[in-house]
């Protein structure tokens, strides 16, 4: 079945990088097809960034977003850019510390800054705790395939924070899944 | 051991260069084309090889071009506005018969149009945009892996036949990633050394000197006058004139068949579309999704020299489409080649054609 | 003085007017490269267009006659590729400071080990004697009919501040300081460029009331100053004649360079 699955937050975020991981870990290690495109633009730092990723069991053809089934929103500015059309069939995963309004589409809210500042003690992995969360929440890839995908995607020195983070995400997708 | 890697078009570019051989790489920062130079800059000085950052790109194409005269392979990687600065350089390539790669990730134009949107604004310009009669080769990957294997097969196509090879990819192709196979080697095929007793622009039956690469001891002429066979200028006789350029467009067109390279699906159709690069992945997936045996699809993987043989592959065909990211550039070469109408569905801006609107065409044309 | 074995000899008539300063400029480069004792088949000549340009057409090497004012360019691409080449690049006024004005000042940044010899006429010669950044104010040329309006540049002092190794300028009548300084500057790692004023006797000389060779070689002779003697008249605030020049080494230094052979 394919999925499209589009990250949105401001530029310093992560939130390529989690389009990237993400990709990875579905064609690399889930044994599925994916294809990541952004959009291209000034924003290295601040601003609203886009990453997505389409990912199928079926070899992917045509390869951009046209109407994603998943969202994972990191900031106000992003949500009002690239999530405020998501339909009522759509699923969000939205930053709730970041992100004011909510869509008309099923929602989870994960509080993955807070996570990441407080109980993770390094606000950088908030994209990680998000991606956690994301497969948890919607079993887009499994588990093994995205913890592959974050350390090889990681800098050296960092894999047991990261996966410290990712499986804080893993409790706080199953945990909001629930409420 | 080959590796698979989740990795993006421009980057499989540049290991397709390494594979092939590539040991030169002089370039200009430009988006969309810039992970090509940035992955050759990182590589390249540990294979043994040379990266360089020329002051633009009229430079880069002439060190490029200088550096295939001592041997190796070599490439450069560009975008529109760098495309056009090239062109008088790229003639000189043509004209001098020197082996090198051009890459092209084409974005929206003219000028500096959309940096970083995709466009296929390119197409004739690397055909016919320097000023003189050539010939060149052309190449039209749509996925990340036919970024690495396309690339491999254009430095053999600019060694075999002698001429610039242009790899015309696009901003969606070059910067999306996908899974990609790198094999641990490639096949390799060196061109065809200067006989001994030949004179060095002294063609063969196929239209092709052998190269004598500098420091072979042959003493080799390079010269983008008009020149006899020993290399030296002869710049008003038009026979000699006449001999050589058509030398230089013969030994490209009269390799059609051989250089060809192309997709066929539903022979049968009635309804064909033309396609190379990104757009021949909607019509895939237009395919796929109606299972409809009478749409018929011809994907170019080659689009210069022009394989006009491929067309008569579908003897039922009423109607070509081609969508096209321009504004109908490769339609007029297609329409020259057939009697049946065929519909430009040109599309701008940056985006690929959706399938909703190949579905609509199809409906409108069959 | 030169060995003919470093000549095309089926290369002539050459397309040099007589007259023409050039021949004395390859000569003298030649006997450079024969001190030098580098082996043809190691030696590669570069050139732009213009009638400087057509010099590697005319000595049996490698020879890449190139485009207009990119000889640099595709000279930086044969060295960095091959650092055990020797590479001699011939040029004229327009094709380097015109047309290959940047590529000029950016092979002098990088100081790509290269020797560069630019035939300064002061005209485009090829094309039938039009204005060009070095015709020097007040000069008659087809397209200056009123006399050059523009301030000249002066190359060698460009190529020293742009980074060159070594930069030193003579001019087609000095032919043993030309022969010594083309060698020195070959025997120096980096970028070595050496402007020779030379006379265009059909294009310049014709238009500009220096009707013979003979009093075109005098004009830039007797224009031509020592740089020593030059630096000294100046600190001591003496007055320079109009239309000097200076002659001599300007720099020789070891900045870093590329291309060296390893």
């Amino acid at each position: 079945m394919r999925h499209e699955v589009r990250f949105s937050g401001y530029g310093g975020q992560g939130i390529i990088l989690s389009a990237v991981i993400l990709g990875r870990a579905a064609a690399l290690y889930d044994n599925k097809y994916a294809v990541q495109t952004q959009v291209y633009g000034p924003e290295a730092r601040g601003g609203a960034s886009m990453g997505q990723v389409v990912i199928d069991d079926a070899p992917i053809l045509y390869p951009e977003v046209a109407d994603p089934d998943i969202y994972v929103i990191m900031s106000q500015q992003g949500f009002e850019k690239y999530g405020v059309r998501a339909g009522e069939d759509a699923v969000m995963l939205l930053d709730a510390d970041l992100v004011r309004s909510r869509p008309v589409s099923r929602y989870y809210e994960i509080p993955a800054t807070t996570e990441a500042k407080g109980n993770l003690g390094r606000e950088i992995v908030a994209n990680i705790v998000m991606i956690g969360a994301l497969v948890t929440a919607t079993g887009v890839v499994s588990r093994e395939a995205i913890e592959r995908a974050v350390l090889d995607s990681v800098p050296k020195g960092t894999e047991n924070l990261n996966l410290k983070a990712l499986k804080r995400g893993f409790e706080l997708g199953e945990r909001a899944c629930k409420l | 051991m080959s590796r698979t890697e989740f990795m993006q078009g421009n980057t499989a570019c540049a290991e397709g260069a390494l594979a092939a051989g590539c040991r030169f790489f002089g370039g200009y920062p430009i988006t969309p084309s810039t992970e090509i130079a940035e992955t050759m800059a990182r590589r390249l000085p540990k294979a043994g090889g040379t990266f360089i950052s020329m002051e633009d790109e009229l430079a880069s194409i002439a060190a490029v071009i200088g550096a295939a005269w001592t041997g190796v392979r070599a490439m450069t990687a560009t975008s529109g506005p760098g495309f056009s600065l090239m062109m008088e350089n790229i003639g000189y390539a043509a004209m001098t018969e020197t082996p090198c790669v051009i890459v092209n990730i084409q974005r929206g134009g003219p000028s500096t149009g959309q940096p970083t949107r995709a466009a296929q604004g390119d197409m004739l310009q690397c055909r016919f945009g320097s000023h003189g009669d050539y010939s060149t080769i052309a190449l039209t990957p749509n996925s990340v892996q036919e970024m690495f294997d396309l690339t491999v097969k254009a430095f053999d196509l600019a060694d075999r036949f002698r001429v610039p090879t242009f790899l015309m990819s696009d901003e969606i192709v070059g910067h999306m990633r996908e899974r990609a196979t790198i094999p641990d080697t490639v096949e390799i095929t060196p061109p065809r050394a200067l006989a001994e007793g030949s004179l060095p622009y002294e063609a063969g039956e196929d239209g092709i000197p052998g190269f004598a690469p500098f420091g072979s001891g042959r003493f080799v002429h390079v010269t983008g006058l008009t020149h006899d066979e020993r290399g030296y200028p002869d710049t008003t006789d038009p026979e000699a004139h006449d001999k050589l350029v058509r030398r230089l467009v013969t030994k490209i067109e009269s390799a059609r068949r051989d250089i060809a390279d192309y997709e066929v699906t539903n022979p049968d159709a009635k309804t064909v579309f033309v396609t190379y690069g990104p757009p021949s992945r909607t019509v895939e997936q237009v395919m796929r999704d109606r299972q409809d045996d009478s749409i018929g699809h011809l994907r170019l993987r080659v689009v210069w020299p022009f394989p006009e043989f491929a067309l008569e592959e579908f003897p039922n065909a009423r109607v070509f489409l081609m969508p096209e990211l321009n504004m109908g550039q490769m339609v007029r070469e297609v329409q020259r080649h057939v009697d049946q109408p065929v519909i430009s569905l040109p599309k701008i801006g940056g985006e690929l054609h959706t399938p909703a609107e190949l579905v609509r065409a199809l409906e409108a044309y069959r | 003085m030169i060995a003919p074995d470093w000549f095309r000899e089926d290369r002539l008539p050459h397309i040099y007017c007589t007259g023409c300063g050039n021949g004395t400029v390859i000569n003298c480069t030649l006997a450079a490269v024969e001190e030098m004792d580098w082996k043809r088949e190691e030696t590669v000549f570069v050139s732009g267009i213009g009638c400087s340009s057509r010099a590697p057409g005319y000595i049996l090497t490698d020879s890449l006659h190139t485009t207009h004012g990119r000889a640099l360019a595709f000279a930086t691409g044969v060295k960095m590729a091959r650092p055990e080449f020797n590479v001699v690049v011939f040029t004229g006024d327009g094709d380097l400071a015109a047309i290959g004005g940047n590529h000029f000042i950016h092979a002098c940044r990088r100081n790509v080990d290269m020797t560069v010899v630019c035939m300064n006429n002061h005209i485009y010669g090829m094309t039938g004697g039009q204005g060009s950044p070095t015709t020097p104010p007040g000069a008659i040329s087809t397209t200056t009919p009123y006399g050059a309006s523009e301030p000249a540049f002066d190359l060698a002092e460009l190529a020293v501040a742009a980074g060159a190794n070594y930069v030193a300028r003579w001019t087609s009548y000095h032919v043993k300081e030309l022969t010594k300084a083309v060698t020195t500057g070959m025997q120096t790692p980096g970028l070595a460029f050496i402007e020779v004023r030379t006379q265009c006797p059909t294009n310049y000389g014709r238009h500009n009331k220096l009707r013979t060779v003979p009093a075109m070689i005098e004009y830039i002779r007797s224009h031509a100053m020592l740089v020593e003697k030059y630096n000294r008249l100046t600190a001591e605030g003496k007055p320079i004649p109009e239309g000097t020049f200076t002659v001599g080494e300007l720099v020789r230094r070891s900045r870093p360079a590329m291309g060296v052979r390893r």
